[in-house]
């Protein structure tokens, strides 16, 4: 299991703070994970679409395309920050 | 070397905080701070208040990375970084950092530095409400240039 926390324009656009999930085994990263949100369509395939500025970040850390991703992990996706 | 990193929601006291920064430390001759506050309008639209969110649990970490990256770079003995979340209006201060060194040089670049990283990589976001609704600010390139010179 695996939990996603989406946050700022993303959560209100998808509608959902955070949910947990059975990672299925063949994702093994970020990339393999967008992929798979994107094919629940809809809202999904729109604000995680290739090429949208998500930024994702894996056990709090900022993460990338490449970065591993595994059971117990806390996955976040959010747009470019805005602070300061 | 201390480091304080904060989230809140109150505001803070820009001279207790540089007074606890310097602390009777009498090696630091110079204390470089920057406020950031919130302007009434932003690209040509007003701004009646701002919603500051962040992600609590990467939010702390990132800004202590940042300060620990600042360290790493320049002879700098301390640094406060606050960060203010929640409602805010046209001008609340929104973010202090401060930096304390032996010289004003490292202080000022490493006090910059740090609001550099800061714009780009800590996790806050802000929703503006306007008269015509409400509406998420969008990233400004200029923050990742301003980012990269480092």
């Amino acid at each position: 299991m695996v939990t996603l926390v989406y946050l700022a324009r993303l959560r209100e656009s998808l509608g959902l703070r955070s949910e947990v999930v059975e990672l299925p085994p063949q994702i093994g990263n970020v990339a393999g994970l967008l992929s798979w949100l994107r094919g629940r369509g809809g809202r999904w395939a729109a604000e995680l679409e290739a090429g949208r500025a998500v930024r994702v970040a894996v056990n709090f850390d900022m993460a990338n395309a490449d970065t591993p991703v595994r059971a117990g992990d806390e996955i976040a996706f959010f747009p470019p920050v805005t602070g300061g | 070397m201390s480091v304080t990193v904060r989230v809140q929601t109150e505001d803070f006291d820009v001279a207790r905080e540089i007074a606890a920064l310097r602390a009777r430390d009498a090696r630091v001759g110079a204390v470089a701070a920057f406020i950031g506050l919130v302007r009434d309008v932003n690209e040509a639209t007003a701004v009646a208040t701002l919603e500051l969110e962040h992600y609590p649990g990467m939010t702390e970490k990132a800004l202590s990375g940042i300060v620990e990256e600042a360290k790493s770079r320049w002879r700098i003995y301390d640094a406060t970084v606050i960060h203010r979340v929640g409602e805010l209006k046209p001008t609340d201060p929104i973010v202090l950092v401060a930096v304390s060194s032996a010289h004003r040089g490292e202080a000022f670049a490493a006090c910059e530095f740090i609001m550099d990283y800061l714009k780009t990589r800590a996790p806050f976001w802000k929703k503006e409400r306007t008269p015509a609704g409400e509406r998420w600010v969008e990233a400004r390139a200029s923050d990742d240039e301003a980012a990269a010179r480092w």
